[in-house]
């Protein structure tokens, strides 16, 4: 188990490097890297847990792969939390509060719609 | 981004994952499950260690290392972003909100207190 989440995590934090590289961030404006890594991140979750839970046989691997290992390290929090440090450093005020408000809101529709869309796909015999 | 960072990158971060994954089971396991205090700890620690690097002003390659890849692989947004909507679809709509406002509060304070630490170091 503890393989399958070091090889999710090598993936995970592999793409959100890439992520970082391909949409550099200046400091006081928008971290569109970040923001869009924890919203897919969220979103995949959402899929594979609820489809791991609720849909699939049981596996001992695919959970520690794809969800602690992939799509927790493809997620971060403490840049997220660096990075509204920086905004509140520069006074924009506004802008970090955008930004923690729609990550959060963003990211949690994002688990919404992926769960309800396991939930909808009917299960085949 | 050099191809050995990056490696080193990806094999960091897989040792980020895993220790997120055993400290989040112990500080479950010690408090339960009833709020993802596991997942708090991972975040709360990871933000903090997180500004201490940002204070300490790595060099450009230790920071995309230890920063990027053990600690932002460490800390997680999708778990928090999950286990609160988890706990509003219990009927715990108020701890699902309490789980974002608080790890969002207190994140940004440690990381503050890290980073006055790294700073003054």
């Amino acid at each position: 188990m503890l393989v399958a989440i070091f090889v999710g995590g090598f993936l995970g934090a592999i793409a959100r490097a890439g992520m970082g590289e391909w949409l550099p961030h200046d400091p006081g404006t928008w971290p569109w890297a970040t923001f869009a890594v924890n919203v897919v991140g969220a979103f995949l979750l959402g899929y594979f847990t609820t489809r791991l839970q609720e849909r699939l046989p049981l596996s001992s691997y695919r959970r520690p792969l794809l969800g602690t290992g992939f799509c927790g390290a493809l997620t971060t929090f403490s840049t997220m939390q660096v990075e509204l440090l920086g905004m509140l450093d520069d006074g924009r005020t506004g802008l970090a509060a955008g930004y923690a408000a729609a990550s959060i809101a963003v990211g949690f529709l994002a688990v919404l719609v992926a769960t309800n869309l396991v939930r909808r796909t009917r299960v085949r015999a | 981004m050099s191809p050995a960072v990056v490696l080193a990158i990806g094999a960091i971060g897989g040792v980020g994952a895993i220790a997120r994954f055993l400290l989040d089971g112990a500080v479950s396991s010690r408090l339960g499950r009833r709020f993802p205090f596991g997942t708090l700890a991972v975040n709360l620690s990871g933000s903090f260690v997180l500004g201490f690097l940002v204070g300490a002003a790595l060099s450009e390659r230790a920071y995309d290392v230890l920063g990027t890849g053990l600690i932002g692989a460490f800390t997680t947004f999708s778990t928090w972003a999950l286990e609160s909507h988890r706990l509003g679809e219990d009927g715990q709509l108020r701890l699902g909100a309490l789980n974002f406002a608080v790890s969002l509060v207190l994140g940004v304070l440690v990381a503050w207190a890290g980073r006055e630490l790294g700073a003054a170091l």
